[in-house]
């Protein structure tokens, strides 16, 4: 089971206490009415489907109740960062090297 | 006792004799044994018959890994039945029932053991091949046939009786497996103080320690020093020893499962003591010291009772005390067997022969086998075995520059013994993603890259010698305390007589056979021989994972443990590629068969799932109401009275509310309470309706989409005051919708000044419907004036009802007039009581959901979820009333002009009347153009919601059809088996459809 760092209650919680909450970084258009049908399809439906370091959203559903931003590697399974909604995703991934780092044997 | 045991040896209790049963047949074995070495010890070896050829088998292990000893054991009293039990596991206590499996009507006669003679026919892919044609013969000859002789064992048909338990622990350092290496961590980390918790999931300590004949560790024999660091780790607070407990997987962020078997072993369990518990250990440095597993060699007739591991054999002498026969050939391509036939010799057992498949061997072992006059065949190999229930003999000869044997003899014996060397246990590590690498020179995948923080030590990392596992072991402690941040002591533990070894890693032992041909077993428990591997191969299976489910190589409950590596060596070989290059299968948890109770814990029954009850349903039960679940809720669901079905109780529930009044508990309804400066622009951008506008004390029925533009939920919504809403939602959708309105606050509009709050626990919710239901209500209001005028439908007010502050709502989900009364939930009971009091004066009906769905359904109110599928828009709901046409945006507004969203023959909501007005169509029947009996028919849509309506005296039913509006006047069709049924397209509202009755 994963542990989850929440931003906010700034802990590291088991990933039972929280929910996924798709694709970070999508922000809802500011005028929905001027998108032609195929920007709006592609907010609504197009997704990055990546093979390593993905930002999504997840939401401390059991805890504080609210949604963050988080960095996870896609093969490894493990968060490299969570961050603030609002916050830019780190692009330095100095804060989620300790993590991710493969241990040497 | 009989002339198996072996006088002086063994671990078991000879003053505790514990009576057994096995098929019926009474044997005596010791406090200490397994039923496995219990029934060697009476010179029983057939235990089982195989899967799929039903042969004859024995233990071929002494441990987890058994593959063929299966067994079903029966506890006290029912629902204790267990099949596929490991002989060489389950431990022996006084009246333990065992019986054999596969086997009809005998395990010594077996019927079915027919397809051993068949077995061409079942060779590999036979599923896939044999049974093609004809087609007609699968329904009816082959699969019956098949499952009736297929399976491991027979499920338990009853409940499981037992309780299972589970908990949670932290520590920092976890080690598996209390062998040499284990043991040596857990004293070094033991010593420092370092907070330890050792699992191994034998009943004692010790690991190979206990099969090895006794030597000397420290200056002591092996059981005297083994019983001293017991003592000591046990007195020791910082470590946590559990037996009986094995680490089944290894998850994310060093979280291992552990499944301890806490009563399996005991006669008499003490009562309601659970009977497995589930340990989910969080560690902060694991060691992994779970050794190795001793590889079968692959010959023909490998399986017969009688053959065995080495290894097992020794075990079963120095551990139980059992010799596993009179006169043992070892057959090998290892230095450890010969320590085994040393063992045996030594305790009397005759070794006619060691039969080495290398060309050299060292001097000491063969000098030691010069000693005890056995005779060393080096460069030999066995070709074939004889005997079918217990090996009576092997043919051995010398294997000639080309592979070929030649000079074959035949050698008399009770036992095989085999050794293919040995397989570091890597399961768990590889649970973690940790890549394994191939030893060139040794033939052998070790531990590479690591994901977690664990250390592997010992057997695990190819070690062989106790020696080099003491000091692995303690290694790997030193490496988990320097990352603990630690202070790293070493020690030493020196074992005299170490005997260390080597070998070499074969294919199928050579003879003169096809090698499509002979019957060498690579899989016993799912009875895939070498041939089977080849015959995959070269029927174009590349890669060992195509080999691995063509074959089903590997995937019986053993996960391939002693099976894997002859298989994918067997592959390579026949493929012609390096071993490396055809692949690895993956292991996956549990690493030993669990029980779905122990995975399952405290969460059975009542504790599955909670049951949400509201306050007014123990008012429910008292009066006879049935129950349906609504997602976690029970609702009541109807109130027969005596001698009433469901459909005399609901004709009269409806029929009684709209003549004078019924009272329904809405308190499931999902409740949000929207508060805060922004509370009405909040609520515009998330419902369709608008909101600026609607009058503190009114109600609105509120519509929300998906961005997606598609219905997710409705409800009626009462604006409390100019910052205040009390959003009702469906009983399903509370949370949802919820979770929906904070993910656009939080992350959308984090401008927003709102606040959310789930208030749906916090009221009961009382619904009273009909022409009399303000004349049952009005007495108990206080400071509001429920007339007509000056309470008109749809609006709310914050009142005193029953000397309880509530809030009313004038609404209606029957189109009679109607109310609903919000008080805190805890007076629920007490309100419904005083009404119910009053409402006798009109006849009162207490109705249930089924009642309240007819109800609506007369009218057309659709409920989101079932005349609503998440494909369904405003429009083919016929609810473009419901979107506020001047509003700029709102969830899903810019979905609602897709193109597809806008096609004229989208599926839409209708209303069907049946030709024949007493049919009630069946939910979820499919509907066809009228006189469309082409097969298959082209679906125009479905029935989503059909009752008898009593008020009309027919039926009525709502349906989604493709172009449905168009439709309106004209037939459609309703095939159902025996019989097509043919109604009139139709508006959705049945009953009064000007709306009067609501405006009493």
């Amino acid at each position: 089971m994963l542990l989850i760092h929440c931003p906010y209650c700034k802990e590291k919680l088991p990933e039972l206490e929280f929910e996924y909450a798709g694709q970070a970084h999508i922000a809802r258009p500011e005028n929905p009415a001027e998108q032609t049908d195929a920007e709006w399809r592609d907010y609504l439906f197009i997704r990055s489907n990546v093979r390593g370091d993905h930002a999504e959203q997840w939401r401390h559903s059991h805890g504080c109740g609210r949604y963050f931003n988080a960095l996870r590697n896609t093969v490894s399974d493990k968060f490299i960062a969570t961050y603030e909604i609002g916050q830019a995703c780190p692009t330095s991934h100095a804060e989620g090297e300790e993590n991710n780092e493969q241990l040497e044997s | 006792m009989n002339n198996w045991r072996v006088d002086g040896k063994g671990r078991i209790n000879r003053d505790k004799r514990v009576r057994f049963t096995f098929d019926g047949v009474s044997y005596q074995g010791y406090e200490g044994d397994t039923v496995a070495s219990a029934l060697l010890a009476n010179g029983v070896h057939l235990m089982g018959r195989s899967f799929k050829y039903h042969r004859p088998r024995g233990p071929v292990t002494a441990g987890s890994e058994e593959p063929n000893a299966l067994i079903g054991t029966s506890r006290s009293g029912a629902g204790r039945f267990e099949p596929n039990t490991r002989a060489t596991v389950q431990e022996l206590y006084e009246g333990l029932t065992t019986v054999s499996q596969n086997k009809w009507p005998s395990l010594n006669f077996d019927v079915g053991a027919v397809n051993d003679k068949l077995h061409k026919l079942f060779a590999a892919g036979f599923y896939y091949k044999t049974f093609m044609w004809p087609k007609s013969f699968w329904d009816k000859v082959y699969e019956p046939v098949i499952r009736a002789s297929a399976g491991l064992g027979v499920s338990p048909t009853e409940p499981d009786a037992d309780t299972y338990a589970s908990r949670y622990l932290h520590t920092e350092l976890l080690i598996v497996g209390a062998g040499p290496a284990g043991l040596a961590a857990a004293l070094t980390a033991a010593r420092n103080g370092t907070d330890v918790v050792l699992v191994d999931e034998n009943r004692e300590l010790g690991g190979s320690l206990l099969s090895e004949a006794p030597s000397a560790i420290d200056g002591k024999n092996t059981e005297s020093w083994l019983a001293a660091v017991i003592a000591e780790l046990e007195a020791c607070d910082n470590v946590r020893i559990m037996t009986r407990a094995t680490a089944i997987g290894y998850y994310h962020e060093n979280m291992v499962g552990v499944a301890e078997k806490l009563t399996d072993h005991m006669e008499n369990p003490p009562a309601n003591a659970p009977r497995e518990r589930m340990w989910r250990i969080r560690a902060q440095e694991v060691i992994l010291a779970q050794g190795a597993l001793e590889r079968p060699l692959v010959f023909d007739g490998n399986d017969r009772p009688g053959v065995m591991m080495a290894g097992a054999a020794q075990t079963y002498l120095n551990r139980y005390g059992v010799k596993v026969g009179n006169a043992a050939v070892v057959v090998t391509s290892h230095d450890s067997a010969w320590y085994a036939a040393f063992d045996l010799a030594d305790a009397g057992v005759k070794i006619p022969a060691i039969v080495d498949v290398r060309t050299t061997v060292n001097d000491y072992l063969q000098s030691e086998a010069q000693k005890r006059g056995i005779s060393a065949k080096v460069g030999h190999s066995v070709t074939s075995v004889s005997g079918t229930k217990r090996v009576s003999g092997v043919k051995v000869g010398r294997i000639s520059g080309d592979q070929h044997v030649t000079d074959i003899i035949s050698i008399p014996c009770d036992a095989v013994l085999m050794s293919g060397g040995w397989t570091p246990s890597l399961h768990l590590f590889s649970h973690t993603k940790g890549s394994l690498h191939w030893d060139e020179e040794n033939e052998v995948y070790l531990p590479g890259e690591r994901t977690e923080r664990c250390h592997i030590a010992g057997g695990g990392r190819g070690l062989w010698s106790q020696q080099a596992a003491f000091d692995d072991g303690v290694h790997a402690a030193q490496q988990a305390l320097i990352s603990l941040g630690q202070n790293a002591p070493g020690l030493s533990v020196d074992v005299d007589g170490d005997r260390a070894g080597s070998g070499i890693v074969m294919e199928e032992l050579p003879s003169n056979d096809d090698k499509l041909a002979g019957r060498a077993f690579v899989d016993f428990q799912n009875d895939v021989t070498a041939k089977d591997i080849r015959l995959a191969v070269r029927e174009g299976m590349l890669s060992i994972e195509h080999v691995k489910r063509f074959t089903t190589n590997g995937m019986a409950t053993d996960q391939g443990k002693m099976s894997n590596m002859n298989g994918l060596k067997i592959a390579a070989n026949e493929l012609g590629r390096p071993t490396p290059k055809v692949g690895l299968t993956t292991f996956r948890p549990p690493y030993t068969p669990t029980t779905f109770g122990t995975f399952a814990g405290y969460h059975k029954d009542e504790l599955f799932e909670v049951t949400r009850k509201t306050n007014i349903d123990g008012w429910a039960e008292e009066n006879g109401a049935v129950f349906e679940p609504v997602s976690l809720w029970r609702r009541a669901w109807y109130y027969p009275k005596a001698g009433e079905d469901m459909h005399a109780a609901v004709a009269r529930e409806c029929r009684e509310t709209r003549a004078s009044v019924g009272m329904f508990d809405a308190s499931t309804l999902g409740k949000i309470e929207v508060v805060g400066p922004d509370a009405a622009e909040f609520m515009n951008r998330m419902y369709t309706n608008p909101w600026t506008k609607l009058a503190s004390g009114r109600c609105r029925y509120g519509l929300l989409l998906g961005e997606d533009g598609f219905i997710r939920d409705d409800g009626v919504i009462g604006r409390i005051s100019e910052d205040r809403f009390h959003v009702t939602t469906t009983t399903g959708g509370a949370a949802r919708v919820l979770t929906m309105m904070e993910h656009f606050l939080q992350t959308e509009w984090p401008d927003l000044d709102v606040w959310l709050t789930s208030t749906t626990e916090q009221w009961s919710t009382i619904a009273l419907n009909g022409p009399n239901a303000r004349k049952v209500l009005e007495p108990f209001v206080k400071g509001t004036d429920l007339s007509a005028e000056a309470f008109p439908h749809m609006a709310l007010r914050e009142c005193t009802v029953g000397s309880f502050e509530a809030r009313l709502f004038r609404v209606s989900f029957t189109g009679e007039l109607g109310f609903e009364v919000n008080v805190p939930s805890e007076h629920g009971r007490a309100l419904w009581e005083m009404l119910y009091q009053e409402g006798k004066k009109y006849d009162i009906c207490v109705y249930g959901t089924e009642t309240m769905h007819v109800l609506r359904a007369e009218k057309g109110f659709i409920i989101v979820g079932q005349d609503t599928d998440g494909t369904v828009t405003p429009a083919d709901a016929g609810l473009t009333w419901a979107i506020g046409k001047k509003k700029p945006d709102f969830v899903g507004k810019r979905s609602l002009t897709r193109p597809d969203m806008l096609l004229p023959k989208r599926k839409q909501l209708v209303g069907l009347l049946t030709e024949d007005p007493s049919v009630v169509l069946e939910e979820g029947a499919q509907i066809v153009e009228t006189g469309d009996t082409a097969i298959p028919a082209k679906m125009l849509g479905h029935v989503t919601s059909s009752y008898w309506s009593e008020v009309l005296g027919r039926s009525i039913a709502m349906a989604l059809i493709e172009g449905g509006f168009e439709r309106n006047g004209t037939s459609i069709d309703i095939p159902m088996p025996g019989q097509t049924h043919r109604a009139t397209v139709s508006g959705t509202v049945f009953y009064d459809p000007d709306g009067d009755r609501i405006k009493m």
